[in-house]
């Protein structure tokens, strides 16, 4: 699989935001109006003008002690991506994938698709639409940097080699080398998305400790690999939706 | 710092206390990762969890205002536990230095201690001398009057049961941090520590990095790669604005303030410029006359002559015995001592200790200049909350200034590098640089002064004003290269010093050639060396290939482009590293034609190593540091206003009744202040909570760069406070909402963050509560945004620095 990937290795994310900053920056995106509602975490989600956001996690260690966990929240341009496959079904070429990087990219073509069938589709619950006019956007992979010899702001950015860029082999390699490192010294850690995605995440703990959509759940083998794609992206979304239901009736 | 950023690379244990370096020093942690990439430890202590502490191998919390505490326990460690480095401590600190018998410590004080004056006399911790007049030493270290047994004894308190219970940090924990620590003592490992505000700003702030210092000592750790005391500077340039003397009390390049008694040139120099008898001492600060007279000479050129004590007498002087620090500036303002103020390119409304009393002080102004890129907290004080501009007579001026990247020059970072920068865009709108506001500012001053003299009126002291030598300027605008060519410096005629000729208006190559005739000038003697005929040593930009990170070709460093200072604690007494992997300097004995030198960093002076290969002492050799008189690290420092050995202390506002060390509450030699806003309450059941100050990743000093910036006020838009669930729950907070937080002197609405990375601390048997607060807000803008957190931070601070106490203070907290 040619192409290229990102490698995120969060054991080594100190939740800085510069990631977060310089996307906007280079994406020139406009700021949204926030609050702080008791986190760190701000703007609270995605949106059509924000492709990557550092989520913060607290928990408590297994000694007693705080875990705090960031997970900097990007699309995965997937390898064979679902959104497309709805797209396609929709308005062929909304969805196009780049062939030299294998950046997801959407186009303004995709202005005719229903948004909201585009979003229900990503398993990861990346895409955002424009109020009003029905756009859909997203991390593109800074694909016009990428083409210039540059890396994405992003991974340019960060101070530690949390983010990392490069030949999808490579980085595949440079995943599983620092996953067998990472290992010793958190026995949950995990590793994401290296099979289909272009995004690898090396977690220092189990996914849902991040986020729900820091994973994906695992294939059923039988089923169709697209379709099931698909009906992930669904049922998590039906899950989390479920899930806010229950703890508004709890709270 | 002592080493510098790369240099964390070198590590083998980092200690982050009193500092939050993956929020507020985000790039230290390229090199904090590569350390542990390598097997590196890093440990954070720190009230609260932070971002550092998440990355962590070991975190232990303690209550703020407890660091001495919690760092002399670890003293008491590595000497009960022999994890000091023998021989480093025997031949390169004080540890063997005899104590006078007039030294003594008795429940918390030290001898010299005057009850009526608040103040020690500092005679009484002198070293005994020999005949000769040198220190007497014991190199066995037994000798019970020495500073290794007195520190010993000192330090035997701070058992675990102790610390821990004034700390509030577990034991086991204390346990944790004092191990892995105290096993970089083991020759060839070094250990370093990252400090920054949350150990300078409190009343013990000097004694906390002494405390540390002493520990580097007794590991070896000073003069190493991967080692130091390493100070993160809070601005990009405050290390160079410091070097350049931004304080009251020292000239460029740390030269003493002249004080009104020293009232000829002979007498000041001779007051800083200390003696030793010991040949094997450097005791650089001798050379002091020599770089005091260039400095006279770089400010009054062919006017400061030998029959006018190179115009010494047109420097301004401190009323002896009295200090102008922030604190005493403001209260003076206060108490309308002074009536015009300059702002340049800060914020006090909403950065100094006890906000309240700053904007009042504002008040009293007849008028101020407010220099900055935004509006601000100070310039606008006077329609700010409880103000009426009706009453408020004070003037303002505001001039728009450009920005870093809208002006050529240096900064100097925290590992002391003067780093050149260039322009990239003109200043919009009628803002201009900095230079270029000065460069007419004086312009005007020195024309009214002509004016004056001209119409015949009296001109109140204008030598030092007519006589001072200005030429900064190139078709009439600031020019930088020729203020970095003036403060590296000029020879002022034809010399020949150390065989070398050198001509009239050349630079002088380095400070080692600076003089004390008046042939040479010199605007700042350790920045002599950055700027020579070779061209502009800071713009150099050659990377170091392979190496410990030194990068001795890119850019420069002070002193002399030394990159680790007091290396030559880093070999031992044959000149072979200690660290054979990390070699900072090494002796070659076949380098200079056979005559032997340093390779490596540029030694600490070019002396060689203290043995001779067969054992017996090298007459021509010095000891390693090189500036202090003894030529020896200092363990016992009799120098600072508050004793020889770091002696926990409360702070000035804390919950506790008790010092469980002495009777001592508090700092005896406190300064503190008495006009109606100067409120501070101890154990007051109104103000039960401890409380700090801090900042984040995405706000920068009081905000006034970076609140205006959509993209990070988008990611942190408010005051927030932050508590434990356990405090939340006491007072029915729940997280997210907004309370009131208020202490004796103001109070604050913040957005509760409700957060497990706090945790209540068991102090004295009792459960003591912290929290927190950024204090990057205000009220100028944005409107929902809350204000500083110093309107609840006291005015008091440190007894030598007189750094305020932001780091722990009390307050309150309720719902609204």
């Amino acid at each position: 699989m040619s192409g290229k990937a990102f490698f995120i290795d969060t054991t080594l994310c100190i939740g800085c935001r510069g990631c977060q900053i310089a996307c906007k920056q280079w994406n020139q995106l406009p700021a949204t109006k926030t609050k702080n509602v008791g986190s760190y975490q701000n703007p609270q989600d995605l949106s059509f003008y924000t492709y990557k956001l550092i989520r913060f996690q607290e928990h408590l260690g297994p000694d007693g002690k705080p875990v705090w966990y960031f997970f900097p929240d990007q699309c995965r341009h997937c390898v064979e991506p679902p959104c497309k496959e709805t797209a396609d079904e929709m308005v062929p070429g909304g969805i196009i994938i780049d062939s030299q990087t294998g950046a997801v990219l959407y186009t303004d073509k995709l202005k005719k698709a229903n948004a909201k069938d585009i979003i229900e589709a990503c398993p990861f619950n990346i895409p955002r639409a424009q109020k009003g006019t029905g756009y859909l956007a997203k991390c593109t992979m800074c694909f016009e940097r990428v083409y210039n010899g540059l890396l994405p702001a992003c991974v340019k950015t960060c101070p530690t080699g949390a983010m990392n860029f490069g030949d999808r082999d490579k980085m595949v390699e440079l995943a599983k080398a620092r996953f067998q490192e990472a290992k010793a010294k958190y026995p949950n850690a995990t590793l994401t998305g290296i099979e289909d995605l272009r995004v690898f995440y090396l977690l220092a703990d189990k996914p849902e400790k991040y986020y729900t959509f820091a994973k994906a759940e695992p294939m059923p083998k039988a089923m169709d690999r697209k379709m099931a794609m698909r009906k992930i992206g669904r049922s998590l979304k039906e899950l989390a939706r479920e899930w806010q239901a229950i703890n508004k009736l709890v709270s | 710092m002592t080493n510098h950023w790369i240099d964390i690379r070198n590590s083998d244990c980092i200690l982050i206390m009193g500092s939050n370096a993956a929020e507020n020093h985000p790039i230290s942690f390229k090199w904090v990762t590569e350390a542990m990439k390598r097997g590196a430890k890093l440990i954070s202590v720190d009230p609260r969890f932070t971002r550092s502490s998440s990355k962590a191998d070991i975190y232990a919390s303690l209550r703020s205002g407890t660091d001495i505490a919690f760092l002399g326990g670890m003293i008491k460690y590595i000497l009960q536990n022999n994890k000091y480095f023998k021989e480093y401590v025997a031949n390169y600190t004080n540890a063997c230095f005899i104590v006078a018998d007039s030294y003594d410590f008795h429940d918390g004080l030290f001898s010299g201690y005057d009850p009526a004056t608040h103040k020690y006399d500092k005679s009484k911790w002198a070293f005994v001398k020999n005949e000769k007049g040198i220190p007497k030493k014991d190199p066995t270290l037994q000798h019970p009057r020495c500073v290794f047994q007195l520190l010993k004894k000192h330090y035997s308190r701070y058992d675990l049961e102790t610390v821990s219970s004034i700390t509030g940090t577990p034991k086991e924990d204390l346990l944790k941090v004092y191990e892995a620590y105290s096993a970089t003592g083991q020759k060839g490992k070094a250990g370093t520590i990252m400090y920054a505000m949350g150990w300078t700003q409190h009343t013990v702030g000097v004694q906390n990095i002494r405390t540390m210092a002493i520990i580097q000592l007794l590991l070896g750790n000073i003069g190493v790669a991967g080692g130091g005391v390493n100070a993160l500077r809070g601005e990009s340039n405050v290390q160079g604005s410091t070097d350049h003397c931004i304080l009251f009390h020292i000239l460029p390049g740390y030269l003493k303030t002249p004080k009104a008694s020293q009232s000829t040139l002979a007498p000041y120099n001779k007051k800083y410029t200390p003696k030793t008898n010991d040949p094997l001492s450097a005791n650089w600060w001798g050379n002091y006359p020599k770089y005091s007279v260039s400095l006279l000479k770089s400010f009054w050129g062919d006017r400061a002559t030998p029959a006018n004590d190179f115009g010494y007498s047109w420097l301004p002087k401190l009323d002896d015995g009295k200090t102008y620090t922030w604190l005493d500036l403001f209260d003076a303002m206060y108490r309308g001592e002074f009536t015009g103020f300059f702002a340049w390119g800060q914020n006090p409304a909403a950065s100094g200790a006890n906000s309240n009393k700053t904007r009042k002080a504002l008040t009293r102004l007849d008028w101020m200049v407010n220099v900055n890129i935004f509006p601000n907290e100070t310039g606008w004080f006077w329609k700010g909350p409880g103000m009426n501009p009706k009453e408020i007579k004070t003037e303002v001026f505001f001039l728009p200034c450009a920005v870093s990247v809208e002006k050529e020059g240096s900064i100097t970072n925290s590992g002391r590098w003067m780093q050149w920068r260039y322009k990239a865009a003109e200043p919009p709108g009628d803002a201009r640089a900095d230079g270029d506001i000065m460069i007419d500012l004086f312009k005007k001053i020195r024309w009214f002064y002509k004016k004056d003299i001209k119409q015949g009126k009296k001109a109140v002291f204008p030598e030092p004003i007519l006589n001072l030598k200005w030429g900064y300027t190139t078709r009439g605008r600031y020019d930088p290269h020729k203020v970095a060519k003036e403060i590296n410096g000029y020879f002022q005629k034809d010399v020949t010093v150390k065989g070398k000729h050198f001509k009239k208006g050349d630079l002088v190559p380095s400070f080692a050639y600076l003089q004390a005739d008046g042939s040479t000038s010199s605007g700042n003697w350790l920045y002599c060396n950055s700027y020579t005929n070779k061209g502009n040593m800071a713009a150099r930009r050659k990377r170091e290939k392979s190496g410990i990170g030194l990068n001795l070709e890119w850019a420069w460093c002070w002193p002399v482009n030394r990159r680790i200072l007091y290396n030559r604690a880093s070999v031992d007494m044959y000149g072979n590293p200690w660290d054979k992997e990390h070699p900072v300097i090494k002796w070659d004995p076949t380098a200079k034609g056979g005559k032997g030198g340093w390779v490596g960093d540029v030694p600490d002076g070019g002396w060689p190593p203290m043995l001779k290969p067969d054992g017996t002492l090298n007459p021509k050799t010095k000891y390693p540091f090189i500036m202090k008189p003894e030529g020896h690290g200092r363990i016992f420092g009799p120098g600072r206003a508050d004793g020889p050995f770091p002696e926990h202390y409360e702070p000035l506002e804390c919950p506790v009744e008790k010092n469980l060390l002495s009777s001592q509450l508090v700092n005896p030699v406190i300064p503190k202040y008495s006009t109606d806003m100067d409120i501070y309450r101890t154990c007051d059941p109104r103000y039960p909570i401890v409380a700090t100050t801090y900042r984040v990743s995405e706000h920068w000093q009081t905000g006034v760069m970076t609140r205006w910036q959509p993209w990070l006020l988008e990611a942190q838009p408010q005051l927030f406070v932050e508590m434990s669930q356990e405090l939340a729950q006491m007072k029915g907070i729940k997280n997210g909402e907004k309370v009131i937080v208020e202490s004796a002197r103001g109070q604050l609405k913040a957005v509760a963050l409700v957060t497990r990375r706090f945790r209540p601390f068991k102090v004295q048997g009792n459960v003591i509560h912290q929290v927190g607060l950024p204090w990057h807000y205000g009220w100028v803008y944005p409107k929902d945004g809350g204000d500083s957190a110093n309107l609840l931070t006291p005015s008091t601070g440190d007894p030598n620095t007189r750094i305020p106490e932001t780091k722990a203070f009390m307050v309150n907290i309720r719902k609204i």
